[in-house]
């Protein structure tokens, strides 16, 4: 058997929480890396989706949840339809999301769009991004 | 058949309708005039949330859904009509996850004491394309044609909520041909090109702009060097970000040749032989190209 050994009681904990939240198994993946490969965010990732469910399988829930990678996702579902194991990804990463905004840390800086900016985005680009980046 | 009785249908707007993509409302409200659908606006409608909860273990997420479905139910009617792919994306999937089980189901109904009506669960979310295929059918488009756009080469861009993730689109996931039938229709030419399922970046035109620039100026490009005359494309959130912010690209990657973006319901109006302020068409170089298009 390959010896994780960093399943540790608080890192299991949260992997619970992210597949109880998602509903996936993230220990079906076997790193084909399709899922990367069409992602549109990659550009902006500091880890490439596949290397999350990787880290996750490893029990390094920490590196994931502090990347930037959760937060640049603009939940497009290409990964997740073109996931050769069916492994829903933008599920995975909604669920990463949820554990950090469940916790009120809030991801985006409203202050930090300038005010002309403010005054032209469409209402669907505010309750979108509020949905998915703040608490 | 435009005389007879109308087909009627319950329609959502949603809030980008009411805002800035009012021209989207306004052309789909001038080409169903043609088409004899009588689009009934949902009183009292609220905002869907514009992005399905991907979360398993929150009903709450869904609430927006169900009364909207409720107002549908306190009309008599059993369907309704979406125009924005966000719109659909998000009715559609939360609808069916809070349908397909009668406890969540039950749950919101209970959390919503206050209404008359409890949801039954059957309301069916449809987006205009699928009424246009599937209802009234290519032929009686066509029929309705009176400056077919022979000629104008069309890239359809589908982005992502209109076709994504498997069972929750209008069309077939990885090869979707619903806007390239509509162009044919019309009589313009659909133009084969690599990125019409690539994302726009989406929401992320708050948080990482310059992510969506630079997903702009593929896009567009890709259509350009395709052959495109225009692009079409069924969603505000895209319109913002493939289309206005045309500008900022331009701006910042010299070179870079933009390309005008239209809602379908623009495109099919010209075809209709409606004006283009009947369309909310301002553009004047748009309506340049498509008006010597049709007459052609
Ligand atoms: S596409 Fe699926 S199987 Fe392949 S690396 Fe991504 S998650 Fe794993
Ligand atoms: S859903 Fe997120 S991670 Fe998946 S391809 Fe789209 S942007 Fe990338």
């Amino acid at each position: 058997m390959i010896e994780l050994g960093k399943h540790t009681k608080s890192r299991r904990d949260i992997l619970d929480k992210v597949e109880r939240i998602s509903e996936v198994d993230v220990f079906a993946c076997y790193q084909c890396g399709r899922c990367s490969g069409d992602c549109p965010s990659i550009s902006l990732m500091d880890i490439m989706p596949n290397q999350a469910i990787r880290l996750l399988q490893l029990g390094e829930v920490e590196a994931v949840l502090s990347s930037k990678t959760i937060w640049v996702c603009a939940s497009c579902f290409t990964c997740t339809s073109r996931c050769p194991k069916g492994i829903d990804i933008a599920r995975v990463l909604e669920a990463l999301r949820q554990v950090c905004l469940r916790k009120n840390i809030d991801q985006l800086d409203l202050n930090n769009i300038p005010e002309e900016e403010r005054e032209r985005y469409p209402t669907i680009a505010w309750v979108s991004a509020l949905r998915k980046l703040s608490g | 058949m435009s005389s007879g009785k109308p087909r009627t249908i319950a329609y959502y707007p949603g809030c980008t309708l009411k805002t800035t993509g009012k021209a989207f409302e306004q052309s789909a409200f001038a080409i169903a005039k043609v088409l004899n659908i009588q689009m009934r606006e949902i009183e009292r409608w609220n905002c869907c949330g514009t992005v399905f909860s991907l979360t398993t273990d929150d009903t709450m997420h869904h609430i927006a859904t169900v009364r909207n479905m409720i107002r549908v139910e306190e009309m008599g009617e059993s369907e309704v009509l979406t125009l924005c792919s966000m719109c659909y994306n998000t009715l559609k999937r939360a609808n069916e996850f809070i349908a397909s089980d009668p406890v969540r189901l039950s749950e919101l109904n209970d959390f919503m004491y206050k209404e008359e009506l409890k949801y039954s669960g059957k309301v069916k979310v449809r987006h205009l394309l699928e009424l246009l295929r599937d209802d009234l059918g290519w032929e009686q488009i066509r029929s309705k044609v009176t400056k077919p756009l022979s000629g104008l080469r069309v890239a359809s861009y589908y982005g992502c909520a209109l076709v994504r993730p498997e069972g929750a689109g209008v069309d077939n996931l990885e090869d979707p041909s619903v806007m390239e039938d509509l162009v044919r229709a019309l009589g313009a030419e659909p133009v084969n090109w690599p990125s019409r399922l690539e994302c726009c970046g989406s929401y992320q035109t708050l948080a990482n702009k310059d992510l969506v620039l630079e997903r702009t100026e593929h896009i567009v490009s890709s259509a350009r060097e395709s052959g495109a005359d225009l692009i079409i494309l069924s969603c505000p959130l895209c319109e913002f970000n493939i289309g206005t912010r045309q500008v900022e690209v331009a701006e910042r990657s010299y070179g870079f040749k933009g390309l005008p973006v239209l809602y379908f319901t623009q495109l099919m109006g010209f075809a209709f032989g409606l004006e283009a302020k009947e369309l909310g068409i301002e553009d004047e170089a748009t309506i340049k190209l498509i008006t010597e298009m049709g007459a052609a």
